[in-house]
């Protein structure tokens, strides 16, 4: 934590307590955000046509479908960012509960036949006991070895989905959900924009849970952990017990990010299983910026954007000109996500989240 | 009894592939603290290399193993000085970099090469079978542990009787002090680079005869129990590796044929996890 000091040098009460903010600014940092979540809840009623952006009208249900991607991939990352950038826990396994989620709910309702309620209530359970068991044992250890302990647990979880045990969750060719399960307002392509408010609903609910704990007593903890955790323990704060409370949370954010993908995309795939997903939240949330109120967001939602539009891109006319050298590279979303995620790293450490403090700061 | 000695010798073929992406890792994480994600990237290129000089240039089996090892070798060493070298000593954001060229790099093999398996060149030696104790055993194996014993071997004779060596050990020990005492560790990172890369690039042409195809997501599976046997064997443990991927190879192969498949790599995962919470820092790692 990082305390002003003034011309003496010496750092009086007043530099340590927050200052209160203007009322401009306070008015800007409340409603700025309501007032981008209400115009993103109205979308889709646009019939705004946005030709390279998105693949149709705002409101056709393939812009509406990209869109609730993005968000749900906002709210995953934002779930990591909890873990990554608030607890500074560097998990490899977070595929794995939204896997947990995705898969939990497809497999009873599909497979085994229960009512949706049931399996939701099911997904919920096994979302809160799963990440408490694995996470009690994980966390015994720090550092590199708890994340290699989460992808070595999630790549179990990758293995098992695959071989497809007792025919129950499809192996490689992934577990569609059946469309007798899904209630009548999420299914078909006219009820996209339903599944669009309910990916925005999801975005909604991580966000304010995660800004409701990180101002609570255990956020200030973890960020306390983060600083000095040998200085914690002193204090008589374990961190194991906040740690495993901050992994619990994200985990169980995680899940119920995977049921909404799961309705989402109408689906299992064995994908959302593999360390390469996890691996995609990691870049997401250092895209955006680690440990800040919207970055782990924006990333999400920019990464997602990319990785689906730059697959359009790839096959676009104005690539298909280019040489074989430029061309095939540039229809690998991942090649390009790669180089702009290294050069952020380099040059934007802060990710998109400080370029606002980055730009003020040469305006004065 | 056949079936044992089959099991066995596969298990430590297995492990013959392990520890040789797994020494590269330790050496590096023990060194410059680098979790290095981008070596899945010198296990392709290592495969690759091979196949393409083998298709394309028409090399035999040896030489076209030598250049990819090669080619493996220069991507580890141009990786680690034009992209690591400049973040010396913010190793959260040197893991990132590495995680991006993860990314880019299988990326760019995929559209240089395609996403499908390519048929590896096997050498007829490597094709043939032997029959040990009754047992009918493929040459490969063969070929991928004495590959490791070898590598160990070299290994171990730079680290113990080399001045480079000594400068290396030291400094998984005490980077600090290394330095205090005016001794240059940088061009040791390079180094445990190269080696790390070479080996790695060994592994792929090695993981290419074992499977009879190169792909380009290859590299990252192997990699995730790479990271297991060098947790398992200590950070920065050469030897630990070594005794921890016969361990793990031997597990995974056993348990999966006597048990049902998926149940190798579930006890592969509990061993880390019994290992961990026994010994946190691992098999070599000194009780804390």
């Amino acid at each position: 934590m990082t305390t002003t000091t003034d011309a003496s040098g010496t750092v009086t009460a007043d530099d340590v307590r927050p200052r209160p903010a203007s009322p401009r600014r306070r008015w800007l940092r409340r409603g700025l955000p309501v007032a981008a979540f209400a115009v993103l809840a109205i979308l889709p009623f646009s019939t705004v046509d946005l030709p390279a952006l998105l693949p149709g009208q705002v409101n056709s249900p393939g812009s509406l479908q990209l869109l609730a991607i993005c968000l749900v991939f906002a709210g995953l990352a934002a779930t990591y960012d909890l873990l990554f950038g608030r607890t500074g826990l560097l998990s490899f396994g977070h595929a794995l509960y939204v896997a947990l989620g995705s898969y939990t709910v497809n497999v009873a309702v599909t497979k085994l036949g229960l009512a949706l309620p049931a399996a939701l209530l099911l997904a919920v359970l096994v979302g809160l006991v799963v990440p408490a068991l694995l996470g009690a044992v994980a966390l015994r250890v720090n550092g590199i070895a708890f994340a290699m302990v989460t992808l070595a647990t999630a790549q179990l979880g990758s293995i098992v989905v695959m071989s497809d045990p007792g025919r129950l969750t499809g192996g490689e060719e992934g577990l569609p959900l059946s469309p007798d399960a899904i209630p009548g307002f999420l299914s078909g392509v006219a009820n996209t924009a339903n599944l669009y408010w309910l990916a925005l609903g999801y975005l909604v609910v991580v966000l304010a849970v995660i800004a409701w704990v990180v101002e609570s007593e255990p956020g200030r903890v973890w960020q306390a952990i983060r600083e000095n955790e040998r200085r914690m323990s002193v204090l008589g704060l374990p961190p194991y017990r906040f740690r495993l409370l901050a992994f619990v949370i994200a985990s169980f954010l995680a899940t119920l990010g995977g049921v909404v993908h799961l309705f989402l995309v109408g689906g299992s795939s064995p994908q959302i299983t593999t360390s390469n997903f996890t691996l995609a939240f990691l870049v997401m949330v250092v895209l955006g910026g680690t440990g800040s109120r919207w970055g782990a967001m924006l990333g999400g939602v920019l990464y997602t954007y990319l990785d689906h539009r730059l697959a359009a891109l790839g096959t676009s006319d104005a690539v298909a000109g280019l040489p074989e050298v430029l061309r095939a590279p540039l229809s690998e979303p991942l090649f390009v996500l790669g180089v702009l995620f290294i050069v952020m790293v380099y040059f934007l450490p802060g990710g998109l989240a400080s370029l606002t403090a980055r730009l003020r700061g040469r305006t004065k | 009894m056949s079936n044992v000695v089959l099991l066995a010798l596969t298990g430590l073929g297995l492990g013959a592939l392990y520890f040789l992406i797994a020494s590269g890792l330790s050496l590096i994480f023990g060194l410059a603290d680098v979790l290095n994600f981008a070596h899945g990237l010198f296990l392709a290129v290592g495969a690759y290399g091979t196949w393409w000089s083998s298709a394309h240039l028409g090399f035999g089996f040896v030489p076209a193993v030598v250049f990819g090892v090669v080619a493996g070798t220069a991507t580890a060493v141009l990786v680690e000085m034009l992209l690591i070298r400049p973040l010396y000593r913010r190793t959260i954001e040197q893991v990132l970099v590495t995680v991006g060229l993860s990314l880019a790099g299988v990326a760019l093999l995929q559209a240089a090469f395609g996403a499908d398996p390519l048929t590896f060149p096997r050498p007829e030696w490597a094709t043939g079978t032997t029959r040990i104790f009754g047992a009918i055993v493929p040459n490969d194996r063969f070929l991928l542990i004495g590959a490791a014993v070898v590598v160990l071997a070299a290994i171990q004779v730079f680290l113990r009787r080399t001045r480079f060596g000594l400068i290396v050990r030291a400094g998984v020990e005490d980077r600090t002090m290394v330095t205090a005492l005016g001794i240059n560790v940088r061009t040791a990172f390079t180094l445990v680079f190269a080696i790390g890369g070479a080996a790695a690039a060994l592994a792929g042409a090695l993981a290419g005869v074992y499977f009879g195809n190169v792909s380009p997501g290859q590299g990252t599976s192997l990699l995730i129990f790479a990271f297991i046997v060098v947790v398992i064997g200590g950070m920065g443990s050469v030897t630990g590796s070594a005794v921890a991927a016969v361990l793990v190879g031997l597990v995974q192969q056993f348990t999966s044929f006597y048990a049902a498949a998926g149940v190798g790599e579930a006890s592969v995962v509990l061993l880390l996890a019994v290992v961990l919470l026994a010994r946190p820092g691992g098999l070599a790692g000194r009780a804390t």
